[in-house]
Parts: C-alpha cells; sequence; structure tokens
C-alpha cells in the first residue's frame, strides 16, 4: 500500500492490521515516533494524520489511506519550530523518550490556539512523560507562545541567557 | 572499521557507521533483515560505537583533545535524563580550563575500562551516585590533564611552567605574549608523565566558573527532532527482533508451548526458550514478534504462587507489626515504657503498596554473538553490570564481551542491579549466532514483570509529655525486602538494615534528623513472591511517608505547629534543620493562607542530601488540588543548579502520582495491572507549580536525583490531612477516599 509520509509516498508490504507506529518506526524505518504502551493512553507515538494530532499505536495502517502523516522527523527541517526552540532553550526533555510526542502535542496545540491559557494546556497535553518534565513543557509552551519571555522564565530557575554555557 | 575495534562511543557525533559498512555492501543479506526501507534512514542514526582512537590524541583517559580543540570528555556513568553527562562535563571543562564551546562527551565502554584496568572507575548510576561519588578521581584527572598540556607548551617554548598562564583552552606566555592551544600541545602532552593525583590541589567549589553554573545540557538537541536513538530504536544491519513473555504467576514455570502455531505467520523466525519459565518469540520486526507471541499457546505451570492474593500478602504485613522486630536497629533507652508512662500517646499505622518503575522506554537489549564474542547495546545504568550479565549468560569470559550504553528513556533504578533484559538478550542471540538481535518487553511484560518498589506497613507509636514534649519514639516497619531479592549477601545475621533507609543514627547517607528522648527501632522482614528492587527514592519513600506523617499526627496532639514542633527536635541536627528552615521561609509558613488552602510540610534525608517540601493544597468534593509545592534542598556542592532543579521537579512526578492512584497489586500470584489505563501514572494537568531552594553548604558531596522524592508524599499527606482534619494513612490515597485533580 501506498502511504503519505511527510510528504514522499511511501510503498509498502505489510499486514493491514499493522499498527501506523509499527510502519513508521520498523518498515520506513523512521524511529522518532516512540511506543509507550500501545493503547493510545501515553501520547509517545503521537504523529499528524491531515495536520491532526492522532495516536499512531492504535491506527491499523489499513485505515490511513491517502491521509498526509507527519512525524516529528518533519516538524521543521532544523529544530526551527517555536515548539523546538522553546524546548532547548529550557531544557524541557530530560531522557527524552516521550518528547517527540510531547513536542508534537504541544505544537498541535499552538496551531489550533496560538496563545493558549493554562487551562488550555492541561487539557491538550494530556501525554505522560515519567521523568516529570510537565512544569517546563508548559513554561516551553508559554514562551512559545510569546506569552512569556524566555529571559522571564530562565528568571525562575536563578538562570539567564548569559549563564547557561 | 569493525565492532571490536570501537573503543569508545562517542556521544556528540551524530553519524551511524552503518553507513560506510552499508556502502561495502553485503550486510544486509542474512535471514531476516529489515524490510529494505528501513536502511534508507539509517544513515541519520546515531551510532552507539562511532570509533575513538586511544592514544594519538589522548591526553590522559578522561581527556582528549584533537588538533582543532576539539576535546572529548569521557564519561563512564549512564545518562538517563538527569543531566550527569552534562554535570561531569563541566566539573572536568572546569578544572581542565578547556573551552565549553568546544566540548564533546564520551562514553567509556566497560569493556575497555576492564582492559585497561577499570581506568574509568565505577560506570554504576544508581543510589543519586553518577558525580557524588566519582567528583574527585574525576576533577583530578581534568587537572593532571591540564598540568600535562601546559608543561607540554613549557617544553616546546623552553620556559618554566610558572611564565605561563591558560584560559579556555589557549596557553599564553605572559612575559612574551605567545599564545597556543590546547590541540596544538595534546600530542606532546600525551607523551609526558602524569602528575601523581594525590599532588594536585582542586579548585576550591566556592571559586568554580563552570561548574556550578546553570549550564545548558550538551545532549539535548536531538530530543525534540526525534533523532535520539535509543535501545529501543536500534537498527543494525540485519538485526532481528523478539518480544518476550515470562509465566505470569511469580515462581511459575514453562512447560511447553506449540511453536508451529506461529512459525507460518510473516516474518516470524523462531521460538526460543529463554530459561525455566520465559519464552521468547523472534521475528523481522518487533511487532511481528509481540503479535505471534500474544498467539502462541503457552503452557505454563503456575505453581503455588497462584494461591496468593494481595490479601493475602496485605495481612502478612499487618501480622508482621504484631510481631517482634527482626534485630533493633536503634535502641536509645527505653522507650516502649516511656511512651506507655506518658501522659498522652499517639499510635498510627501506616500502609504504602507495591509501585511498578514504568520508565518510558520499556526493558530492552540487542546482542550479537559472533564467534567467541558477545556484544550487547543496552540501555543500562550499569555499564559493567550489564558486561557481567552478558559474559554470564553467554558463557564468555568479560574480556570476549564488550556493552555499549545507549542513553535510557528512564532509569528510576529499574536498570541497574537486575540485568533480565541483558540475560534475555544473550540467550535469544545464541540461538541466531552472528546476527542481532534487539529483545523488547512489552509494555504490559514490563509493568508485570519488575523489580517493585516493596510493600510495607508502619507501626509508629510516641508518647509526649503534659507541656506536648516527645517522651520517645516506637518504630516498626514490616515490610518486603530489596536485599532478599537482588542482594541476600548484605543481610548480615539476619539484619537488613537497608529497610530502616532514613531513620539511621548516623550519615552519611540517610540520617534521621530528630532527636528523640528515647528511641526503638525495628525491622520484621517479610517476603512475599513478588521481586522487588530500588525504585527512585527506595526506602525513603515509605520510611518519609511514616516519619512524617506521624509526627504531624504527634504535633497534632501536643497542639503545636508542625514546624515548630519539629524545630524543636532537630537542635542537634543543624543540616535537616536549615533545610526545614528554608523550605518554611520561602513558603512564608508563617503567614495565613487564603479560606481553603492549607498547607503540610516534610524533611528527610537520603542519599547524603537533606531535603524539606512545604506544600499547599485545596480540596473540594474529596478531589485534592495541589497548588505549589515548595522545595529545599541541601546536596553539598551544585554543580549545575539549573539541571539539579529538574530533577527535584522530576522527583514530584514519580511521587506525587504514586501517593495518589497507583498501586500494583497481586490477582492469583501474577501483577493485576497491565498497561496505563489500570496504572496511570501522573499528568501535567495534575502538577503543582514547583519552587526550589537551594542551599548548599559547601562541606560534603550528596546526591540530586533521588532525596526529594522521599518530602513530597508526606508534605502532600499532610496538607490533606490539615484540610479534611483527620490523619491520612492507607496509600495511595484513593483508599482514603481522594483524588488528584
Amino acid at each position: 500500500m501506498d502511504l503519505n509520509i511527510n510528504g514522499q509516498i511511501r510503498s509498502i508490504d505489510v499486514e493491514p492490521n499493522m499498527p501506523l507506529l509499527w510502519a513508521l518506526r520498523e518498515v520506513v524505518g523512521l524511529t522518532g515516533t516512540k511506543y509507550g504502551c500501545g493503547i493510545a493512553q501515553c501520547g509517545s507515538c503521537t504523529v499528524y494524520m491531515n495536520g491532526e494530532p492522532v495516536r499512531s499505536c492504535s491506527i491499523p495502517v489499513s485505515s490511513v489511506g491517502a491521509a498526509k502523516i507527519t512525524t516529528i522527523e518533519a516538524l521543521s527541517k532544523d529544530n526551527s519550530h517555536p515548539i523546538q526552540k522553546a524546548w532547548i532553550a529550557l531544557d524541557v526533555p530530560q531522557c527524552g523518550y516521550c518528547q517527540s510526542g510531547q513536542v508534537m502535542a504541544a505544537a498541535a496545540l499552538l496551531k489550533r490556539i496560538p496563545k493558549p491559557t493554562d487551562a488550555d494546556i492541561d487539557n491538550a497535553m494530556s501525554n505522560v512523560c515519567r521523568c516529570g518534565t510537565y512544569q517546563k513543557i508548559r513554561d516551553g509552551i508559554h514562551v512559545a507562545s510569546g506569552q512569556k519571555k524566555l529571559a522571564d522564565v530562565l528568571a525562575q530557575y536563578d538562570a539567564s541567557l548569559a549563564t547557561r554555557g | 572499521m569493525t565492532i571490536q575495534n570501537n573503543l569508545l562511543e562517542n556521544d556528540s557525533r551524530r553519524q551511524f557507521i552503518v553507513k560506510g559498512t552499508l556502502l561495502g555492501g553485503g550486510l544486509m543479506l542474512g535471514i531476516g533483515a529489515l524490510p529494505d526501507l528501513a536502511y534508507a534512514q539509517i544513515d541519520n542514526k546515531y551510532d552507539p560505537n562511532t570509533p575513538t582512537k586511544v592514544g594519538d590524541s589522548e591526553v590522559n583517559a578522561w581527556v582528549s583533545i584533537l588538533p582543532d580543540d576539539t576535546v572529548f570528555i569521557r564519561i563512564a556513568r549512564s545518562e538517563m535524563g538527569q543531566g550527569t553527562r552534562t554535570g561531569l562535563a563541566q566539573l572536568v571543562t572546569e578544572e581542565l580550563e578547556c573551552n565549553w564551546k568546544k566540548v564533546k562527551t564520551q562514553s567509556a565502554t566497560p569493556g575497555q575500562s576492564l582492559a585497561r584496568k577499570r581506568v574509568w572507575g565505577e560506570h554504576g548510576t544508581g543510589g543519586s551516585r553518577g558525580i557524588r561519588i566519582s567528583e574527585d578521581y574525576v576533577r583530578r584527572g581534568a587537572a593532571a590533564a591540564r598540568i600535562m598540556l601546559v608543561q607540554a607548551a613549557a617544553n616546546q617554548w623552553n620556559v618554566p611552567v610558572s611564565e605561563l598562564k591558560v584560559d579556555k583552552g589557549v596557553i599564553t606566555h605572559i612575559p612574551s605574549g605567545r599564545k597556543t592551544t590546547y590541540g596544538k600541545v595534546a600530542e606532546l602532552a600525551s607523551t609526558l608523565t602524569p602528575p601523581d593525583p594525590k599532588s594536585i590541589t582542586l579548585k576550591d567549589p566556592r571559586t568554580w566558573k563552570v561548574a556550578g553554573q546553570p549550564y545548558a545540557r550538551i545532549d539535548t538537541a536531538n530530543k525534540v527532532n526525534g533523532t535520539k536513538v535509543f535501545g529501543f530504536d536500534l537498527l543494525l544491519p540485519g538485526m532481528l527482533c523478539a518480544s518476550v513473555k515470562s509465566c505470569p504467576v511469580f515462581g511459575g514455570k514453562l512447560v511447553s508451548y506449540d511453536e508451529a502455531k506461529v512459525l507460518k505467520l510473516r516474518g516470524v523466525k523462531g521460538v526460543v526458550k529463554i530459561n525455566d519459565n520465559t519464552v521468547a518469540v523472534v521475528a523481522d520486526t518487533w511487532w511481528r514478534a509481540k503479535t505471534a507471541l500474544d498467539i502462541l499457546p503457552i503452557v505454563w505451570d503456575e505453581g503455588k504462587g497462584a494461591n496468593v492474593s494481595q490479601a493475602d500478602i496485605n495481612k502478612m504485613m499487618r501480622d508482621g507489626l504484631d510481631e517482634q522486630g527482626d534485630f533493633w536497629q536503634r535502641k536509645e533507652g527505653d522507650a516502649p515504657a516511656t511512651i506507655s508512662g506518658s501522659a498522652k500517646k499517639v499510635e498510627a499505622i501506616y500502609f504504602t503498596p507495591f509501585q511498578a518503575h514504568v520508565t518510558m522506554e520499556p526493558m530492552n537489549a540487542t546482542v550479537k554473538i559472533i564467534g567467541d564474542r558477545a556484544e550487547a547495546w543496552v540501555p543500562t545504568q550499569n555499564g559493567e553490570g550489564s558486561l557481567a550479565a552478558l559474559s554470564e549468560a553467554t558463557g564468555f569470559p568479560l574480556e570476549k564481551c564488550e556493552v555499549y550504553k545507549l542513553d535510557a528513556g528512564c532509569g528510576l533504578g529499574r536498570r541497574g542491579s537486575t540485568q533480565d533484559f541483558v540475560r534475555y538478550a544473550a540467550k535469544v542471540a545464541q540461538a541466531y549466532p552472528g546476527i542481532p538481535v534487539k529483545v523488547i518487553w512489552s509494555r504490559e511484560e514490563d509493568l508485570t514483570h519488575d523489580f517493585y518498589h516493596p510493600i510495607a506497613m508502619a507501626k509508629m507509636t510516641a508518647g509526649l509529655d503534659g507541656a506536648g514534649n516527645m517522651t520517645g519514639m516506637h518504630i516498626k516497619v514490616a515490610g518486603q525486602s530489596i536485599n532478599a531479592t537482588l542482594a541476600p549477601h548484605n543481610i548480615k545475621d539476619g539484619k537488613d538494615i537497608r529497610q530502616l533507609q532514613g531513620l539511621y543514627e548516623k550519615g552519611p547517607d540517610a540520617q534521621l534528623g530528630y532527636t528523640f528522648p528515647t528511641l526503638l527501632t525495628e525491622y520484621v522482614m517479610k517476603n512475599t513472591l513478588v521481586p522487588v528492587g530500588p525504585w527512585r527514592g527506595v526506602n525513603t519513600n515509605q520510611n518519609g511517608i511514616f516519619m512524617e506523617c506521624f509526627m504531624d499526627e504527634c504535633a497534632k496532639a501536643a497542639g503545636k505547629d508542625p514546624v515548630q514542633f519539629r524545630q524543636a527536635l532537630m537542635q542537634s541536627h543543624p543540616k535537616h534543620l536549615g533545610v526545614l528552615n528554608a523550605a518554611a521561609k520561602k513558603a512564608n509558613w508563617e503567614k495565613p493562607l487564603p479560606p481553603g488552602v492549607f498547607r503540610g510540610v516534610a524533611q528527610f534525608m537520603g542519599y547524603a542530601s537533606y531535603s524539606a517540601c512545604v506544600a499547599e493544597v485545596s480540596i473540594k468534593n474529596n478531589i485534592v488540588k495541589v497548588n505549589r509545592l515548595v522545595f529545599a534542598l541541601n546536596c553539598g556542592h551544585v554543580v549545575n543548579p539549573y539541571l539539579t532543579r529538574e530533577q527535584i521537579e522530576g522527583s514530584v512526578a514519580m511521587a506525587l502520582g504514586a501517593i495518589f492512584n497507583p498501586e500494583i497489586t497481586v490477582e492469583n500470584g501474577r501483577i493485576k495491572e497491565q498497561n496505563f489505563d489500570s496504572y496511570p501514572l501522573l499528568k501535567l494537568s495534575s502538577t503543582p507549580r514547583i519552587e526550589s531552594v537551594l542551599v548548599p553548604t559547601y562541606d560534603f558531596w550528596g546526591g540530586v536525583g533521588e532525596p526529594t522524592i522521599c518530602v513530597v508524599g508526606p508534605a502532600v499527606a499532610n496538607a490533606v490531612s490539615a484540610a479534611i482534619g483527620r490523619p491520612v494513612r492507607n496509600f495511595p490515597l484513593y483508599k482514603e477516599g481522594l483524588t488528584l485533580a
């Protein structure tokens, strides 16, 4: 079958019930999208289908059809998406395993609501992070959406652009 | 460029070695090659084995400098998000006086370390020891390299060392203004005799310029675009994948399985019996292996464990509280008699459950057997432990084994002392010699075959005199022993003091912060069929809850303020008192709160660091909203305050989640909770604002990753108790009718 992944048509020969996650990871070779639970609970496998965030672990590849799939690898070419920039500036990730999903979910939130409130963030960011990066994720969304200045957020942690090395 | 010749992993280069070998051709052959398209992406991947030539630019084991002034710093400890790589690199940069912008890191492999007489020391990264146990020899190694580099410049110019100065890797001859760089003198420096490490004077941490600063992590960029390769993501030429299943009932055995039912499924290569209770299906992709394993008919002999359920285990713990302890760990005066004779007696029984680690990246390891050699790619907290497990499982001597460490998607204690993932992968790989086999556990397998946080109960008894002063404290803990599961040799004469972590008379690791007029602490070992192990914070979690929730109950019985009541008992413990006061000050403990908001406090010690927390909560319809958590931490020296704060924030996620929602329970000898639907983890919406005050006293080295976790639970529970007007004692708190907002 043909899949439209990151703007390219990829022909793959797989079982129709193979979840999109595993087609992406093990057949197409895009391993940025992660497995966390396999039951659409944790959000580590978040990708976009026609621009909307979905949990690819629970979508059979046969149901994708002509939908445009976007994975973390194609969010930007050079870490230039505002979410990626904020994530790097604030060192949001700890281990990083869930962060592909977190970044995709946060970027989708900004697309839908350019200036999200804390309540918007609470509602949209249901992805699980075991390291506990939640506070920094909230900070990062505020910075990426231009609602807080990076310097002000860093100052809350007794840091500044000059002292980050 | 064979794998055998690769000595060190290069963390900073993103190129995949396979790119080169693929161009050489031939490696895509062999059974079970991954679908071809997978290789299209492979040149973007991280190579855990990018070679480093030891010798030509190596100043010493810790530092290698290229002619272009790139400085490679070798790191022996594992990285799993805690920031140890960045912290150690800062310490080395500080003593080396090199240019931070030119620093890259490499992971020392355990096999190479062994071949060089363990030149990089211990690899184990648990117990919050990554920096505090290695800082001295790492800093001396860096300082030695600096001395050799400056000496090399002096030799080259034929001038005395005293006329040279160095700044950010640039060496200047002060009288003439002549300059050179580390990169230009590194080769000569490597031929010089290293100075005696003991002769080196290290910098006073109060004068640090690089260490001690809130530097950005050196390994963040590839975590935001999917290019960081975890063990789970590893793609090697010709690789096969395996999914494993152990007998659902602990202690049960594998009787038989019907291989024929899955062998014809697409991609399936075979079924391997790993040991007498574990089986694996091997396929070209993991999804196919897992799907086949799900339908593989397996007959288990579940054994007598199948009769055990949670109520039996709970009763075992409760019965333990009515028994005398295995030993008296501390007996200061006659606490039971003193308490009995006191004006007021306070008593409470607490319960804390089993908990699972749930690293976001499930357990996995990749092993390749080549002739009489074994290689493993492992997300591990203990590279040398992985090496030993690989050797043991394959029967190959240590020198014929090598382990390439990959950064782990969480460690939390699960990837340290057990190494079951390495053993399983080794056994499967032995059935496919010459082929790398990646063995991955499904989330269900990961959650149901963990080494869980031990279950425990405590009976706490205290006496108060007529003025509300404490007369005695009696602490009896009944619970499962981690050492009994993982390290029986640490139990001396039946005494397992580890389960009383945080209640010890003396430091340096986990000293009780109170002086009671009389005190008795005892432990009743109650082991169950459930395997247990270290879980971030280990036994400080439950002991912190027991001690600090009970201190609030005592303060209330005494009619005293919880902070003042504690302070009176902490006068001989200035460091414990210091963090309590710092947290209370930051949280404005003295000031009244708005209506409907309640506070709780806790202090405890673990991993040689002192922690205190003040929680603010509000409750509506039995739904608890944690609004704010204020921490104070004294970890002695702070290598990176920004990342230290991130560890405090991280400790909240595990501890706050654990006290409200999830618990691991046993039903018919097996773990009932299978995935995140029945074992829900904390989410962003439940996370309070976290403020941290760092109050280092610069006279010891304490841990950072774990210390604060043990004060989260009791501080929040004490705030909840204040709000609802009765103590909470049964954890998780859904058992007290409470849920987290």
